[in-house]
């Protein structure tokens, strides 16, 4: 079944058949607003924050560790506190969201790029280029994300391009299997055997035939992808491995304010930890749904 | 034979890279020494021969299973990960032990019962151990069960005795085991969740299954068609997983580690990292890549136990 | 309503426990969290603070230095020149190293001597040996030292080199030491365990010489992770903790089950100053295009950068009043500080005005770097000082790294503003003004920590003067001129004196140090 290209009156599109099925969960739906929300408050960060956490000459030291609902010296008020160089956390959040969204959204974005290419390459041609791949891939895999990336970010250094570096490192190889798996399956097809038959090239082959076909399990990787990405930017930031200081993503606001969180200063880890909470657990909602929606065979 | 050249490339890539981040002696060193200090210090440590010198010593020395001496600590590498590695092996298979003994009855419970309150709320909480980071969370339970209430001490390792003469453990003792739960939870939580999740998944397929409802049909209890035929059918991706999510947790238990000073080899892997200890991390990573060879043999191994249609030499995929 | 039953039950439980366990704690035993990892029980083969932490334990010194980092007698009761190169230590009869032998001028010789030669050593004491020449053996209670040229130094040099059993050690190996075998010293305790990134546990020794500590038995637990020490402390795991974070100071006063403790500490934290003649680094324009020349050359900008400093704030805000602003290099505690040299006022007008003066009068753009985890709220300091100078129109990113890839970056001038902290570890001017801003010279092993390459060759003729003075006053005098002039050329730039924190549990006391040691022997018992 080819998505999307034939629409037939008063028939379902299998497109409106995902977004009807996806939508009769209510649980699902909750998290795909909540989700809404946070992406919408990381895109418009700038706009709805009243501080820009990242101009140094916005903030004071003098203003620091100010507890929630404390007045601001520009007459509005810190609703969340601030943290320990002066900055206002409900801003820090928005910005950090932002940053941390980035991060997450880019780094899967090219793993994915380069693991559905690696591993729809490998599929279709097969043979020593295929037996290659995918030993790189199983010996990848057997290692634990954590500790690749640690490695690589103390070989490469740190900063955000590094620490996304590390990230699709770590990643492609999960769609590097996925794809080839359902390329495998979908190989044997008759619709490729047309194609081939055609004598279309190999790359109109693989990435008009074949690459459609195998999105949707790869939609789904991609979705806990996403959160898995955040929450392992977050841990590296923890270990002192991450991001620059003064651009803080969510997990590096939480690592600051980890060390107030004995001293009653609850707010300037609590509320991150809040933010990425929700936004990790409305992404795997999403993903949880989806799965069941467009793949209902494919259980993890 | 593949393992032996995983282990070459990542001993290579490991060396080339450390080196490249920086000269170790420019942090050892006293930094009142004068020039020919210096150069004897480098001499002393093999930092003066050109890189691929360097790499060829470590060679050497690994084909004798000499993986170098600690710039840091003066004694070798290899025998410093060895002394560290039975108190991570023990957080980890603390955790596992944790995450198999609850998540694998949760799992079950909320696959039979996909819509009832607890199997609701047990996949609601898995969720949440899947979401929310592990440093945090270790901290929650210090602050809790340390700080507030006193059950538990916050961290370290408690009294260890010797396995088998051999191997420090500190489960045999009440004071041991206190200072085990709370790192051995944390760890425990992702996989926790991850186990729910697969076992009902596993529940949820296997309760479609024609042998499953042919066994209801030939009118076998409940609990044995849940125990035999259900539980069977889904052990297998389950070993699956705790194979490869065991290497997870050595790896994961880097942050457990730092949060409640265990002193096990992930802490030992950061500390030389802050010190540029290379013989140390690249001892660490072969050690490493070594375990994991391991534990998927015998992940194999187990596979063919439980069922007799896969064969070791089968292969994957 | 089960729930609290079941609270409730446990609760019992844990008191009980709590209960059993109470004598235990009673007996003399103290337990210490400690900050960082000791690497090796070997009191010659690392020159690293950890170490040098727990080797005071176990060793004794020639000279020892008072919480104040006054040299007081140790193994040598007196010590004097008899002529213009050398000095003579007339060493305590009786003393007994911890098997029951004699220590004497020999074991010290040999310590001397051992070294330079301690195998695969990453950091050597050897900056305090090698400036002997010859070594005299007068009789077993004296010992005279030759120096090649006059030498003021020597007993603060000593008294950072631990004294090993010439019988035990001669042949040991550093694993030795590690193991036990060789850690035989003539200290206040004996070794007992050293469990590599874990504790380090040790002993009373009954026989020594001066005044028997008050602790059967003392661990040394490694928790490198601020909370956790913090919470260790809170649950009773630990009687004491060193490097109290600041965050958790008022938490900690607060609670009556606890004491502080707190001492101005001989580190200065510092920034250094790009002083090449290049296209430095991390300065551009305002637009991102580079500057031709490298503007913190023009001592105005120095300057101006000083006076944006609101060094008051960064003590009170982010160190929480754990902190003295400094405009020099020692505290008034120490030797050749400098009565009235203030640290610079805060004046982000005169900042700016001195900026455009210079030629910059919409600033420029620069990243600071810090390191991360070493000092005191290292990188908060850093990002304080960044706020205040984008303030004044230099807009400052951060980067901060681990000391390790951090130093080994700046000891090659790859950085253009940096902060680092230094501790005069012997007590007095000298050392920051030797390692920090005397010119710097491999060969003359002067200027070592340099990294902003700052020269005045009128500070080199003073230092160089001062490090041959065995007079003390004039000594004091020439350091003090040094620092002076170095310090009006903002050879470096000194932001603060950080305090070293304690905290310990209602019934013990700390004698804190300047020296930043945490010595189980100044942790006093309260009776009662």
């Amino acid at each position: 079944m080819t998505p999307a290209n034939t629409v037939v009156r008063g028939v379902e599109t299998p497109f409106q058949r995902v977004v009807s099925d996806f939508l009769a969960n209510p649980v699902a739906v909750f998290g795909l607003g909540l989700l809404t929300l946070v992406v919408l408050a990381a895109v418009f960060a700038p706009v709805i924050s009243p501080q820009n956490p990242y101009d140094l000459a916005q903030l004071d030291v003098m203003d620091s560790r100010l507890p929630p609902g404390s007045p601001a010296p520009n007459g509005g008020r810190f609703w969340l506190g601030t943290d320990d160089q002066g900055r206002d956390m409900l801003s820090a959040i928005f910005y950090g969201l932002r940053i941390s969204l980035a991060v997450g959204v880019i780094s899967t974005v090219c793993a994915l790029i380069i693991g559905l290419t690696m591993g729809l390459t490998a599929a279709y041609f097969g043979g020593r280029f295929e037996t290659f791949v995918m030993r790189v891939v199983d010996i990848q895999l057997s290692f634990p994300a954590i500790l690749i990336a640690l490695i690589l970010i103390a070989v490469l250094g740190q900063g955000t391009g590094k620490v996304i570096t590390a990230l699709v490192t770590v990643q492609w190889a999960y769609y590097a299997r996925t794809v080839r798996g359902a390329a495998l399956v979908e190989k044997r097809r008759e619709y490729m055997e047309a194609a081939r038959c055609l004598a279309l090239s190999p790359s109109r082959i693989v990435f008009r035939h074949l690459l459609p076909n195998c999105l949707p399990p790869m939609i789904v990787v991609a979705t806990v992808q996403v959160a898995g990405a955040i929450a392992l930017e977050a841990t590296l930031s923890f270990l002192g491995l991450g991001l620059p200081i003064t651009e803080p993503s969510l997990g590096l606001l939480i690592a600051n304010g980890y060390q107030y969180l004995l001293s009653g200063k609850y707010w300037i880890s609590f509320f991150p930890g809040i933010a990425l909470l929700l936004t990790i657990v409305s992404i795997n909602l999403v993903a949880d749904q989806l799965r069941d929606v467009l793949n209902p065979r494919l259980q993890r | 034979m593949q393992s032996v050249v995983v282990l070459l490339v990542m001993s290579l890539l490991v060396f080339v890279g450390v080196y490249a981040v920086g000269n170790p002696i420019d942090i050892l060193i006293n930094p009142q020494a004068d020039q020919a200090e210096r150069e004897q210090a480098i001499a002393t440590l093999g930092l003066d021969k050109p890189l691929y010198a360097q790499y060829f010593v470590f060679l050497g020395g690994a084909l004798h299973g000499d993986l170098g001496k600690s710039f840091v600590h003066a004694t070798s590498a290899l025998g410093l990960i060895l002394e560290r590695m039975p108190a991570t092996m023990e957080l980890a298979l603390s955790a596992m032990l944790i995450a198999v003994v609850l998540g694998i009855p949760l799992g079950l419970l909320a696959g039979l019962k996909p819509n009832g309150v607890a199997g609701r709320s047990i996949m609601a909480g898995s969720i949440l151990g899947f979401s929310l980071p592990t440093f945090w969370v270790g901290l929650m339970l210090i602050m809790v069960f340390a700080v507030d209430l006193h059950w538990l001490p916050s961290n370290g390792r408690g009294p260890t005795t010797l396995l088998f003469g051999l191997i420090p453990v500190s489960f045999t003792s009440w004071e041991g085991i206190k200072h085990l739960i709370l790192p051995a939870t944390n760890l425990a939580l992702f996989n926790l969740a991850l186990l729910i999740r697969l076992t009902r998944a596993g529940t949820h397929e296997a309760l479609l299954q024609d042998y499953v409802k042919f066994a209801r049909a030939k009118g076998l209890s409940n609990s044995r068609v849940i125990g035999v035929h259900v539980l069977r059918n889904i052990l297998i991706p389950i070993v699956t997983v705790i194979g490869l999510q065991f290497g997870a947790l050595i790896g994961f238990a880097i942050v457990t580690e730092s949060v409640f000073a265990w002193p096990g080899m992930g802490k030992l892997l950061i500390d030389s990292i802050n010190f540029l200890d290379r013989p140390v991390i690249v001892a660490y990573l072969l050690v490493v890549v070594f375990l994991f060879i391991i534990i998927n043999l015998l992940v194999d191994i187990l596979y063919s136990a439980l069922d007799p249609r896969v064969r070791i030499t089968d292969s994957k995929g | 309503m089960r729930n609290s039953s079941l609270r409730r039950g446990l609760e019992g439980i844990a008191l009980s426990l709590a209960l059993t366990a109470a004598p235990m704690a009673a007996a003399a035993d103290l337990k210490i969290a400690v900050a960082a990892d000791v690497t090796s029980i070997d009191p010659h083969f690392f020159n690293l603070f950890p170490n040098n932490n727990i080797a005071e334990h176990i060793f004794d010194k020639l000279v020892q230095m008072d919480p104040d980092s006054k040299m007081i007698p140790g193994i040598a009761t007196s010590w004097k020149t008899i002529d213009a190169t050398t000095w003579e230590f007339k060493l305590r009869k009786g003393i007994k190293f911890h098997d029951g032998t004699e220590l004497t001028a020999e074991d010290v010789v040999f310590s001397i001597d051992r070294v330079p030669l301690v195998p695969n050593s990453p950091g050597r004491f050897t900056a305090y040996t090698k400036a002997i020449i010859s070594k005299q053996i007068v009789d077993p209670y004296t010992l005279r030292l030759k120096y090649a040229a006059p030498y003021p130094l020597a007993p603060n040099d000593l008294s950072t080199i631990y004294i090993v059993s010439k019988k035990v050690a001669a042949n040991a190996t550093t694993e030795d030491f590690n193991s036990g075998k060789a850690a035989v010293g003539s200290g206040r305790f004996k070794f007992v365990r050293y469990v590599s990134g874990d504790r380090v546990e040790l002993a009373r020794n009954d026989n020594y010489w001066g005044d028997k500590p008050g602790w059967d038995k003392v661990t040394f637990k490694i928790i490198k992770s601020e909370p956790s020490r913090v919470a260790a402390l809170l649950s009773g795991d630990v009687d004491a903790i060193e490097g109290v974070p600041t965050a958790d100071l008022a938490r900690i006063k607060a609670d009556p089950k606890f004491n502080v403790t707190s001492k101005i500490s001989h580190r200065v934290i510092y920034f250094n100053f790009d002083h090449l003649d290049r296209v430095s680094p991390f300065i551009t324009a305002k637009d991102g295009k580079p500057l031709a020349k490298n503007p913190l050359l023009d001592i105005r900008v120095r300057r101006a950068i000083s006076k944006a400093i609101n060094r008051p704030a960064i003590a009170e805000r982010v160190m929480e009043g754990q902190a003295i602003p400094s405009g020099q290099l020692v505290s008034d505690k120490l030797f050749g500080n400098v009565p009235g040299l203030k640290a610079e006022a805060f004046d982000p007008e005169g900042a700016k005005k001195l900026l455009a003066e210079a030629g910059y009068p919409d600033g420029f753009n620069m990243t600071i770097h810090g390191p991360s985890g070493r000092y005191v709220n290292d990188e908060k300091i850093v990002q304080a000082v960044a706020q205040m100078l984008a303030r004044v129109g230099i807009v400052s990113k951060v980067e901060t790294s681990p000391m390790g890839p951090y130093a080994a970056r700046a000891s090659k001038q790859e950085f253009s503003f940096e902060m680092v902290g230094w501790g005069a570890s012997t007590g007095e001017a000298s050392s920051p003004l030797r390692s920090l801003l005397a010119t710097y010279n491999t060969d003359k092993g002067l200027g070592a920590v340099n990294w902003g390459r700052y020269s005045n060759p009128k500070v080199d003729y003073l230092i160089e003067q001062a490090l041959q003075q065995v007079d003390d006053d004039n000594r004091r005098i020439m350091l003090q001129r040094a620092t002076e002039l170095s310090m009006s050329d903002l050879g470096i730039m000194p932001i603060h004196f950080q305090y070293t924190i304690w905290a310990t549990a209602k019934a013990v006391t700390y004698v804190p140090r300047t020296d930043e040691y945490t010595l189980a022997f100044q942790f006093k018992p309260i009776k009662g």
